[in-house]
């Protein structure tokens, strides 16, 4: 029997197989994945917070550096509040705070704002996770500060889609390096950091931006002083 | 079918014949996508600052032209036609998300690198264009051959476009520095003498810069290749 391929009905059955067939391999294809996806971003998570405490750490032993280091952690509110008594998916750890900085239903002020505590060389360090927005999608970190409250000791940034070479470069050392000393408080109050493209960013309380990445480095300014002012209402009650 | 017919008019055509093998190195010269056919111009533009994501960015391409070719020429004669745009767009879709979703979960640090740019090979003119023009009207067998020719004829162009942004922008290749340590105030080698990145190879006009250097001097060897106008 010869099939007429140029009629309606042919094309809907074809179409209507096709996308089966396809739902069918791209969606068993990512649930297969699903477990090794997962367990690759929780170690890219654990590698981001050491490498913000200046700790370098590959695929392989960043679970086990992760628990070496890190001694306590907790979460606090968006008034500076620590919070207790939190359900699972809220615990310092597993609280997704970029899904939270998405979700419009969470109004800012009930966001909610973990700390990691480290122990370093004998040293109490606070790790902070921050999230911002970039040119293109997301863009994240973690921000170390030391035993005063308000000097920053390390950073490690990351992004969802950034242009490579570009603001993608916020994820490299070169750029995170040159947060470190910078200070989130001077006598008491939260002083923000401002991101700069005239090159002074050896100035106190300022920090060289990335050529050609102008909005992401501004991203990563307005992130990390939004979320530093939460975090030193907390510090500041709690010295 | 009518497999003895076949048979008579081409007498089992040696795999590489002197056709087939046309197919591969048309593309890698003469009638190459992105200097020829100006296809692909936007990932040759934005691929194009360090050569690990070029790289990466090729083999990629490499996989979705090869199994798409396949795959729309093994289809070819049930695809109707007045869906068929649609269903190669389907064909690309999935296999991009096969290549993405396997990058994620196997070489997550590749996936990083290439971030949005996986997706955007779905866009490519390039693959669509091989489907549409070869792959929607020969065997599998060319259609793989012309896959495997145009994108490496792709790739390649790609890898000296980053090569040069890489090397003039950062002084770098493949990340590792060659021209010496640029940190301010420990500058060595090259840097050491004053010599500076030019930063503006990095940012994407250079691109197309580099681009239309390579198709002047590809013409200036190959007259043939002069429009006449």
């Amino acid at each position: 029997m010869k099939v007429n391929k140029d009629a309606n009905g042919y094309t809907f059955a074809f179409s209507i197989i096709l996308v089966i067939v396809v739902g069918v391999i791209l969606s068993s294809l990512s649930i297969g994945l699903g477990p090794l996806k997962k367990a690759n971003v929780e170690v890219k998570k654990k590698m981001n917070i050491l490498s913000a405490l200046g700790v370098e750490s590959t695929r392989k032993d960043g679970s086990e550096k992760y628990d070496k280091y890190i001694t306590e952690s907790y979460v606090i509110s968006h008034s500076g509040n620590l919070q207790e008594n939190l359900p699972a998916e809220k615990q310092a750890f597993s609280l997704d705070v970029q899904k939270q900085f998405r979700d419009k239903t969470v109004k800012v002020t009930d966001r909610l704002y973990p700390i990691f505590e480290a122990e370093k060389d004998g040293e109490k360090l606070f790790v902070l996770p921050v999230v911002g927005k970039g040119l293109w999608g997301p863009i994240w970190g973690f921000v170390a500060l030391a035993d005063d409250y308000e000097t920053i000791v390390g950073t490690s940034f990351d992004h969802k889609g950034e242009t490579p070479g570009l603001g993608a470069e916020i994820s490299q050392s070169f750029f995170e390096n040159r947060y470190n000393g910078e200070k989130i408080a001077s006598n008491g109050t939260f002083t923000p950091i401002s991101v700069v493209q005239n090159g002074s960013g050896s100035e106190s309380q300022k920090v060289d931006g990335i050529t050609g990445g102008t909005i992401t480095s501004k991203g990563v300014e307005r992130m990390v002083n939004e979320t530093m002012e939460v975090y030193y209402k907390y510090f500041s009650k709690n010295k | 079918m009518s497999n003895t017919e076949e048979k008579v008019k081409a007498p089992s055509e040696p795999l590489f014949s002197k056709k087939n093998k046309r197919l591969i190195t048309d593309p890698l010269s003469d009638n190459n996508p992105i200097t020829i056919q100006v296809l692909g111009i936007c990932s040759a533009l934005a691929i194009t600052v360090q050569v690990e994501q070029a790289f990466w960015m090729s083999i990629s391409v490499i996989f979705v032209m090869v199994f798409g070719n396949l795959i729309v020429s093994l289809l070819r004669n049930l695809i109707p036609s007045r869906v068929r745009i649609i269903v190669q767009l389907v064909i690309v879709a999935s296999l991009v998300i096969i290549v993405n979703e396997s990058l994620q979960a196997f070489v997550p640090d590749v996936s990083e690198k290439l971030s949005v740019f996986v997706g955007l090979i779905i866009t490519n003119c390039i693959i669509m264009g091989r489907f549409e023009a070869f792959a929607m009207a020969n065997k599998a067998w060319p259609s793989i051959l012309d896959a495997v020719g145009n994108a490496i004829g792709y790739a390649w162009i790609l890898l000296l476009v980053a090569l040069v942004r890489e090397v003039l922008g950062s002084g770098k290749i493949w990340g590792a520095s060659i021209f010496g340590n640029n940190l301010p105030g420990e500058e060595s080698g090259l840097y050491a003498l004053g010599y500076v990145n030019n930063n503006m190879m990095i940012l994407p006009p250079m691109a197309l810069i580099v681009v239309g250097i390579i198709i002047w001097v590809q013409r200036s060897m190959n007259k043939e290749l002069v429009e006449e106008n």
